[in-house]
């Protein structure tokens, strides 16, 4: 292996020096020619009825050559991804989803109409001048009103704006805990809604080629095949021979970009319908209006405890906020990706959730950033903390003493998840001693000197990764499976090129990925090359989110290459005279047991493409492969996040003394990557916890529209995060790299983790995220008036 | 954004010939071109003021400095003049927005859009500064009319802004998380005059005098004078940011460390 480029090596990224000189290609650098712009025409209105759009002005003026309306674009509905049931065994309610409004809007930002024209400037004045005569309707935009009686129904179908009632969990058993519990812990509270925010907006490209009848979109997207087979199948009824889906560099997804979203449909239809390419790129205010939202819970849940601080049973009802139409994968977020890690690292021998997803009248909400998972953590680590509280026991004691044991893997959880491996008192013990735990007491008095709060919260994360296996969520109502594909192809001089169905939007795969090529077939990683995002060069892929990049694509390419190595061992074996059974490969050489013959991967290579000694009956000349492989279970990283905070209590601002993290992400491909992607979910947990938050006025406006108002977590608003890899790693079991993923991970445990920091520095049992200073500051002085009491 | 013509103004004379009708001044961009982006601005022209020289510079004066309207914040900042003359401008200065509005922002754009949560009118109220125009010489006191609204009238080009030294001041700024604006910004200076008290980002009306404060300052230049002045929330902003209650309580928090800060 060449040193330093192999698995385990923190190899610098390779792509960084395309992204950090401007000189990456992201769609919005694209421009075909004879483009064309496209200016969305968007609701203002949260709930509205269209009475009438005059296009007449606009058509008339410079340089505009079309508008589209819902009227003509007659085509599928965006679909759902994912067919939850009602616990009485019949399906969601799952209302259409045009991508240009049908008679009514349903949340501001909602298409009513595309406006088209030669510049993109004159496409704005005439989206400015078109006419729309709106029939204003009452809106209900948050989740708990949604389900009061008389709320505004967003869709007549679904009454009581209850998409779906959904149950996990053995309710009775759960009832017979509880009836015999010590204690019970509870619990109100609500997951904030967030808006994602990558760097780069969404834009998109369609384009059509009248010779072929090609279409053609270029796309801001986490999973290019995915949008082909979406936009193929269901919207536009295009056969997938006939439309190349591109997602060049992309800046950022979060989950965000995983979805087919309408303006995909709407520039590659109305590029057909006009015979030229039409590109549209988002404002920022579109992004905040148009990007599917995150999160959005309110929970209510109760752990029943013994008399030592066992947990008994669990049982959780969470409403859970759809927005007005159902994104590609909302649905299983609150379902499948949520309630199935309500165990979390603890033996609860019963759990019951309920979850009830439900209309309103806001963006749409599906995965962001750990998708379900981070909602599942922050309420059990949280209960958990009310727990320990409540019996008067020290926070890491009851986790403690609640953990799966090492000894008890494989274990079975009672919703639904058989985790494989994990230590969680490895990374428990690694993070207190980071934290120096045992000096907090100091610590807290010395604050208290200064009129400070000091506060220390820990949360013990589990996720469930590698998403995942397909006839697991077949069953569970996925509509596709969650395989992935990689093809190796290795050219004459040895060099190579991998085509992987996953897709790096600022994760590092150009680098992780090669880090396995070299290191399996043992050549220096300047021969390597990965693409990635074009369904033109790309046999399939299922695409990137969920942690789903190495543990899935990765053993999908490490499938490919022991194919490679497979044939190059029948080359060589033919090459040296030997039988294939003696032919060995290491170091990027194949040799002969017990003798000193040797040919070098090149050689096989070349020997592939120039069959002049060849076994030609017996095998095919070239050297190329492909392989597809389908987990055949999650993978459960996990770890352990302390912070520490320090609260004024005049003020209610918090500054954070410390944040640790131990992580288990089993088998590392490249620790420094891993590294950042911990650092990035982190700041987004911080951001959850402590300053972001999407808020809607009653009639439906959103009021966090703009960096004015939406708080996304800056550079110093970050303490300097320690981030280690746990000491007693667990590798996954059942993939050929023994990787577990790490994408999710910070987005995950650190929520829970500063808001149990905060609860302690106030003595208060909940505070909702975000931890604004004010609500901080109410709650300090109600700590303050009951001190003096 | 809509098209509009530009010119580029040679002296103060020119820009204020230029600037009138629907024609608008630019200075360093930071907020006008913003409103443009999202059409909220429909200018006929931009009147740019950055190639004026005499815009640009602070001189030390009679104890106070005089910033020349086209000075960057950056260069306030920085300036050894203003940090022995009025050290609590340069860290007011220091901490508006982020280095690059810092380094196109200027003094002259801030003070003429009179944001109800920028920084600046709070140290030119409370230090009792005299906005230089291309017409006249106006208090400050009388040059804040409220929400974005001004005393400058339509051609009027803001030249300098004056400082006089005060004996004592500081700036407390409590940010807004999200815009880095001033959720409650609290100046406070000792001035010859007596003490001026001045606050910005908790008003209704944009920059106001706390002159229960000043009386209770004047009388006993020390923290403990405010314990006892009630501050009420009336006339306070409340937004999803924070309440005109808890406006209120930090208006009070931030004159008391501004008080004990003072140099
Ligand atoms: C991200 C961001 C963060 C910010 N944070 C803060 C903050 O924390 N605190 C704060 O105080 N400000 C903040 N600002 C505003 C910043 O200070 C601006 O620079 C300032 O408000 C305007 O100055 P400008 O030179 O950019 O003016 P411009 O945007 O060019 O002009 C603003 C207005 O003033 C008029 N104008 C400009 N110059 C003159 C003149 N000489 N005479 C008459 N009229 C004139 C223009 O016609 C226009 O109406 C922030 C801005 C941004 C973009």
């Amino acid at each position: 292996m060449p040193e330093g480029t192999g698995i385990g090596a923190s190899v610098r990224r390779r792509e960084d020096g395309r992204f950090l000189t401007g000189s990456g290609t992201y769609t919005d650098d694209i421009n075909r020619p004879g483009q064309t712009h496209a200016i969305m025409v968007r609701s203002p209105h949260a709930h509205a009825k269209i009475k009438k759009i005059d296009r007449a002005k606009t058509l008339k003026m410079p340089g505009v050559l079309a508008v589209y309306t819902g009227e003509d674009m007659k085509v599928g509905g965006l679909p759902c991804g994912w067919l939850v049931k009602n616990q009485d065994g019949s399906p969601m309610v799952e209302p259409p989803h045009p991508a240009l409004a049908q008679d009514f809007v349903r949340h501001v930002g909602d298409i009513v109409a595309v406006v088209i024209a030669e510049t993109k400037q004159q496409a704005r004045d005439g989206a400015d001048a078109l006419g729309v005569d709106y029939g204003v309707l009452p809106a209900v935009v948050d989740t708990r009103a949604a389900v009061k009686p008389g709320a505004p129904q967003v869709w007549e179908q679904a009454k009581g704006n209850i998409c779906y009632d959904w149950g996990l969990g053995d309710k009775a058993a759960v009832d017979a805990a509880f009836a015999k519990a010590h204690k019970v812990a509870k619990i109100d509270l609500v997951n904030n809604r967030l808006i994602p925010n990558a760097m780069e907006p969404r834009a998109a490209i369609g384009d059509f080629d009248r010779a072929t009848g090609e279409h053609t979109l270029y796309t801001t997207s986490q999973n290019p095949h995915v949008i082909r087979l979406l936009m193929g199948a269901f919207v536009l009824s295009i056969p997938e021979a006939k439309l190349r889906v591109v997602a060049p560099d992309v800046g950022g997804g979060f989950g965000s970009k995983i979805y087919h979203y309408a303006e995909e449909a709407i520039v590659t239809w109305a590029a057909a319908q006009l015979k030229k390419p039409v590109k549209w790129t988002a404002e920022r205010s579109e992004s905040f209006m148009s990007d599917a939202h995150g999160r959005d819970h309110a929970t209510h849940a109760e752990l029943a405890l013994d008399k030592d601080g066992k947990f008994l049973a669990l049982k959780v009802e969470t409403l859970a906020n759809m927005g007005a139409y159902l994104s590609t994968f909302s649905t299983c977020v609150p379902t499948y990706l949520y309630a199935t890690l309500l165990a979390g690292v603890y033996t609860t021998p019963a759990i019951f959730a309920n979850v009830k997803a439900v209309f309103t009248n806001t963006v749409p909400v599906d995965a962001y950033r750990g998708a379900g998972r981070p909602e599942a953590t922050f309420l059990l680590e949280r209960v958990v903390d009310v727990a320990a509280r409540e019996m008067k026991m020290d926070p890491a004691e009851i986790r403690r003493k609640n953990f799966i044991q090492p000894s008890q893997f494989p274990y079975q959880t009672p919703v639904a998840l058989q985790y494989d491996t994990g230590n969680y008192g490895a990374t428990l013990d690694m993070a207190m001693k980071m934290a120096d735990y045992k000096g907090f007491a100091a610590r807290k008095d010395a604050s208290a000197k200064k009129g400070k709060l000091r506060g220390i919260g820990m949360a013990c994360y589990i996720e469930a990764c590698g998403i995942a296996p397909s006839a697991v969520v077949g069953s569970l109502g996925a509509r596709a499976g969650l395989y992935e594909c990689a093809n190796v192809r290795v050219h004459p001089t040895g060099s190579v090129s991998v085509f992987t169905g996953s897709h790096a939007h600022g994760q590092g795969h150009e680098t992780t990925f090669a880090q396995v090529v070299a290191d399996k077939l043992g050549i220096p990683i300047e021969q390597v090359d990965i693409v990635h995002g074009d369904t033109g060069k790309i046999p399939f892929g299922m695409g990137t989110y969920g942690s789903r990049s190495i543990a899935v694509g990765g053993a999908a390419l490490v499938k490919a290459l022991d194919k490679i190595v497979a044939k190059g061992k029948k080359i060589a074996a033919h090459l040296m005279e030997a039988s294939e059974k003696d032919v060995e490969f290491k170091d990027g050489k194949f040799t002969v047991a017990g003798t000193d013959k040797s040919k070098a991967f090149g050689e096989v290579a070349l020997t592939a493409y120039v069959p002049h000694n060849y076994p030609i009956t017996e095998l095919e000349p070239g050297l190329e492969e492909q392989a597809f492989y389908d987990p055949l279970n999650f993978t459960y990283p996990s770890g352990c996040y302390i912070a520490e905070v320090e609260v004024d209590k005049e003020t209610g601002s918090i500054e954070i003394a410390r944040f640790v993290a131990s992580d288990d992400f089993g088998k590392i491909i490249n620790p420094m990557i891993v590294e950042g992607q911990v650092h990035g979910g982190v700041a987004q947990g911080l951001g959850q916890a402590l300053l972001e938050n999407c808020v809607y006025d009653k009639d439906g406006q959103l009021l966090t529209g703009s960096y004015n108002d939406y708080c996304m977590p800056r550079a110093d608003d970050l303490p300097s995060f320690e981030v280690q890899h746990t000491d007693k790693p667990t590798p996954c079991t059942h993939n050929p790299l023994g990787v577990k993923g790490c994408g999710e991970a910070g987005a995950i445990g650190a929520p829970a983790a500063f808001m149990n920091a905060v609860c302690n520095a106030l003595g208060v049992a909940h505070l909702d995220m975000p931890a604004t200073s004010e609500k901080v500051w109410r709650a300090a002085n109600a700590h303050m008036a009951r001190a003096a009491e | 954004m809509y098209s509009f013509d530009y010119q580029k103004a040679g002296s103060v004379a020119d820009a204020a010939k230029a600037a009138t009708g629907e024609a608008k001044l630019v200075a360093g961009g930071m907020t006008l071109i913003p409103t443009l982006k999202l059409r909220l601005a429909q200018p006929s022209k931009l009147v740019d003021l950055g190639g004026i020289r005499d815009l640009v510079g602070i001189k030390a004066e009679g104890g106070g400095v005089t910033i020349g309207a086209m000075t960057t914040h950056a260069a306030v900042a920085k300036s050894a003049d203003v940090k022995k003359a009025i050290p609590a401008l340069a860290v007011l200065a220091e901490g508006i927005g982020d280095p690059a509005v810092r380094n196109r922002g200027t003094i002259g754009g801030s003070v003429a859009n009179n944001d109800p949560a920028a920084d600046y009118p709070a140290a030119c109220v409370a230090l009792g500064a005299t906005i230089v125009t291309s017409k006249r010489k106006i208090a400050a006191d009388d040059f804040f009319k409220g929400l974005f609204e001004t005393a400058l009238e339509a051609g009027e080009v803001i030249t300098a802004v004056s400082f006089p030294a005060p004996e004592k001041a500081n700036y407390q700024k409590f940010r807004n998380p999200a815009s880095r604006y001033a959720l409650v910004g609290v100046f406070v200076a000792k001035t010859k005059g007596g003490v001026r008290v001045a606050v910005t980002g908790a008003g209704e009306g944009g920059v106001f005098r706390k002159k229960s404060f000043e009386a209770a300052l004047s009388k006993s230049f020390d923290a403990g004078a405010l314990d006892a002045v009630k501050v009420d929330a009336k006339g306070l902003n409340s937004d999803i940011h924070a309440s005109a209650d808890y406006r209120a309580h930090l208006i009070k928090v931030m004159a008391k460390r501004a008080v004990q800060a003072a140099r």
